[in-house]
């Protein structure tokens, strides 16, 4: 029935279209300047007073749950024909449908816009009264404090500090990655690359950009983590088969292209002149990016660290395949860690009982993670702000 | 001419052009190994196995009347028993005939659903074979090395030239399996397209619609800064935030179906709303304003201006921003995982409420299975879902290229 439903919806939209405008083409034989909307204007808003009708009577009826199932297409038709035929009454040559069509246009410009403040309170809410729910059983300063993870035993602990230890340790080798790699490659696009130079390696960064996190977490867990066991094994190491440093170096690598795009528009956004005055000063090229450039970029680069560091935290699926769930309270990136999002996944996939404690602990560490990444994105914001040099 | 301390700039000048082509190769590198790794892996993938065997469709043991009830499976075994007459132990025989895949007996039948003739009549039919007797003739290197007599009668049936390799048309073809032989993608693929069509139905309407209003018509005033920053922030929300959100509220609130591809696509067009919202509104302010003022000086009226001379020529630069977008929820996993669209699902899904999984999490699936040969079978999915992207991207490339208009 859902089908009809929309045929009628759509019948009574053309529908209205039709008879308003043919209603004001008939008013004006004596010249279409002698009308104040265009005939086009009044069909189209008969035709969204049609629509409304009928879009509010099939939703009325789907909320009332009537039985049987024609009752939603019909009352929408009905609904929808009343509708045209209320608006069609008030056409005449005076009638201002233009300006009425227009306020209707606005007014859903205006509230599809305001779907991103609705989706921003729909985290901030569902995430907020499931981790208040959660707190009501497990005191924050044990869970925010506690050095042991331990979900699933009884009795569970819910100790966050081996979650924050093996994310941070994560963060911090693919920040280690990806930040060298991401900024001399924006230094070269930006600076050295020759046309053809940057048409080649373009495509690479937006590729690598363009590869989505399981596949990432597919290669690391596969490729690289087995490498890095063989590599650490003749050194005479003793690496985790899912250690750390895997998990971190492929992610480090996905961030690159994300340093490097950020980079390059803060060092082509950087002026000519102030380049021009230091190879007048006999600077080379290298020195100039070294005193010149990049400090004057600073603060673009330093929000675009923070931006990387932010992603990383939030990365989810390469730490899933690749990263492990031993919460071990550790520094050793050769060691089996785990991290926040890991976590989350771990508790929510598959069947859970809700308001148990341990599908709540997810929505506290969500929490977690949404503050922190909110925090780390207004301090790219506001470094950007604060210290950005005024050029013009 | 060059003095020592020039010579050494110099020398630092080309030290530092250098660490710039390192980076950019290393990256470089990192791609062609990730993608030569998955395509190799993946290879195997696409290829199957098969023992070609005489099968006598006798009618005896084939009902005309009643082809879906009859034993298709046991007549296989049966004529594969009856290429090796010496083995006679009862554990030999069960081992002989598990080399068969359990699909072998329905793809049989199914051939002669499709033509009821062949009954009575003796065919060469090439049966499927199990996974671990096509990772050996592959000669893949199986978790656990293949069981002796296994091993000495696929060697005998490779000989005897009855082994065949077929391109494996299944994979396309049928749903999901715990047999890795029989494990398709064409299920994953269905549930990413419906998703897909939920979220560019939602998606697009919406982030135009704010695109247009926070670029054309918002006053400036605390609250479009506000939206604004919204957006913003919402762009740099992890993505399983947005699963958080859809398990809390769309599915515990709401009570919207868990693992259906209506929920899934409904998160995902939250999550790339913000991406398109962006790249509409750079469309937009990319149209010089003359071109509105123009149609303004005529006495068009501002909407008018709007919609009838800025948003066409913005439609080339909002068609790349929603083709950006919608790569980036085709390959979108994580917030999927917490509505349920992780389940095992053999159907294919064929309405926007049935449980399905999509592409990437089908990936995710089977990445973490213990069988070697499912393998071949995630990096083939990798494959498929690389080569989806990729085409996308090259077609925001050409787009971009095409309708690119310097003002």
């Amino acid at each position: 029935m859902i089908i009809w439903t929309f045929a009628i919806i759509a019948t009574v939209i053309v529908l209205g279209f039709l008879v308003g405008r043919l209603r004001a083409l008939g008013m004006a034989r004596a010249g279409i300047g002698t009308l104040h909307s265009l005939p086009t204007y009044h069909g189209l808003l008969v035709g969204s007073a049609g629509f409304l009708g009928a879009a509010i009577a099939a939703i009325a009826v789907a909320f009332l749950d009537a039985s049987p199932a024609f009752f939603a297409p019909a009352a929408a038709a009905i609904l929808g024909t009343g509708a045209i035929a209320a608006t069609n009454t008030l056409i005449s040559r005076n009638f201002r449908a233009r300006n009425y069509f227009e306020a209707l246009v606005r007014m859903v410009l205006v509230v599809s816009s305001g779907v991103a403040i609705l989706t921003t309170m729909g985290i901030v809410f569902s995430v907020l009264f499931e981790t208040l729910a959660f707190f009501r059983e497990v005191s924050p300063i044990a869970f925010l404090f506690g050095t042991h993870w331990a979900p699933t035993s009884t009795p569970p602990s819910f100790g966050i500090l081996p979650l924050l230890a093996g994310t941070l340790l994560i963060t911090v080798i693919a920040v280690a990655v990806a930040a060298p790699l991401g900024l001399f490659s924006a230094i070269y696009m930006a600076e050295y690359a020759s046309r053809s130079a940057r048409g080649v390696f373009k495509p690479v960064l937006e590729m690598l950009a363009g590869i989505p996190t399981v596949v990432l977490g597919f290669f690391a867990a596969l490729t690289v983590a087995p490498l890095i066991r063989r590599a650490g094994e003749t050194l005479g190491l003793n690496v985790a088969s899912e250690s750390a440093l895997a998990a971190g170096l492929v992610m480090g690598m996905m961030i690159v292209p994300l340093i490097s795009s950020l980079a390059d528009d803060i060092i082509n956004a950087v002026p000519q002149t102030l380049r021009d005055g230091s190879y007048a000063m006999g600077a080379t090229k290298s020195e100039t990016i070294k005193r010149v450039v990049l400090p004057a970029a600073l603060p673009g680069i330093v929000s675009a660290f923070i931006l990387a560091i932010s992603r990383a935290i939030g990365e989810t699926m390469i730490v899933v395949m690749a990263a492990g769930l031993a919460p071990n309270l550790t520094f050793n990136p050769l060691a089996a860690v785990t991290t926040i999002t890991v976590q989350i996944v771990t508790l929510l996939v598959g069947d859970q009982e809700f308001n148990s404690a341990k599908t709540l602990s997810a929505f506290a560490l969500g929490f977690v993670l949404f503050t922190f990444t909110l925090v780390l994105n207004y301090i790219a914001l506001r470094v950007v702000q604060r210290y950005r040099e005024q050029y013009d | 001419m060059t003095d020592a301390f020039t010579a050494r700039r110099y020398r630092s000048e080309r030290r530092f052009r250098l660490y710039g082509v390192l980076a950019l190769g290393i990256s470089m590198l990192f791609l062609s190994y990730l993608l030569f790794d998955i395509i190799s892996k993946a290879v195997p993938g696409f290829v199957e196995s098969r023992v070609t065997l005489n099968v006598s469709l006798d009618a005896t043991k084939i009902d005309a009347a009643n082809i879906k009830g009859s034993d298709f499976d046991g007549l296989l075994k049966e004529t594969l028993r009856a290429e090796f007459p010496d083995v006679t132990t009862r554990g030999d025989k069960k081992k002989l005939t598990a080399l068969l895949s359990s699909a072998a007996g329905d793809d049989l039948r199914s051939l002669v659903i499709a033509n009821p003739a062949l009954i009575g009549t003796k065919v060469r039919y090439p049966a499927l074979l199990s996974d671990e007797a096509d990772l050996f003739l592959k000669g893949v290197a199986g978790g656990s090395a293949l069981d002796e007599a296994k091993a000495k009668f696929l060697a005998a049936l490779r000989d005897r030239g009855d082994v065949e390799k077929h391109f494996a048309l299944r994979f396309f073809t049928s749903g999901d399996s715990r047999e890795p032989e029989q494990a398709g993608i064409l299920g994953a693929v269905m549930g990413s397209l419906l998703a897909l069509l939920v979220t560019l139905g939602l998606s697009v309407p919406l982030g135009i619609a704010a695109a247009l209003y926070l670029e054309e018509f918002a006053p400036k005033n605390r609250l479009t800064d506000f939206i604004e920053v919204n957006i913003n922030n919402l762009a740099a929300v992890p993505s399983i935030i947005f699963g958080l959100l859809g398990l809390a509220l769309f599915i515990n609130v709401f009570g919207m179906p868990r693992s259906a591809p209506v929920t899934g696509g409904l998160v995902l067009a939250l999550l790339v709303l913000p991406t398109i919202i962006i790249a509409a509104r750079a469309a937009l302010r990319a149209v010089p304003p003359s071109i509105k003022e123009a149609a303004l000086g005529v006495g068009a009226s501002h909407q008018q201006a709007v919609f009838h001379h800025v948003l066409p020529l913005a439609v080339p630069g909002i068609l790349t921003g929603i083709i950006l977008g919608v790569a980036r929820a085709l390959g979108e996993t994580a917030p999927l995982l917490m509505i349920g669209m992780v389940a095992f699902i053999v159907d294919v899904p064929k309405g926007f409420s049935d449980a399905a999984t999509v592409l990437p999490v089908q990936i995710f699936l089977w990445s973490d299975l213990p069988e070697v040969a499912f393998q071949a079978r995630t990096a083939g999915a990798i494959v498929v879902l690389l080569v989806i992207l990729f085409s996308f991207n090259a077609l925001a490339i050409y787009l971009r290229k095409r309708f690119e208009r310097r003002w």
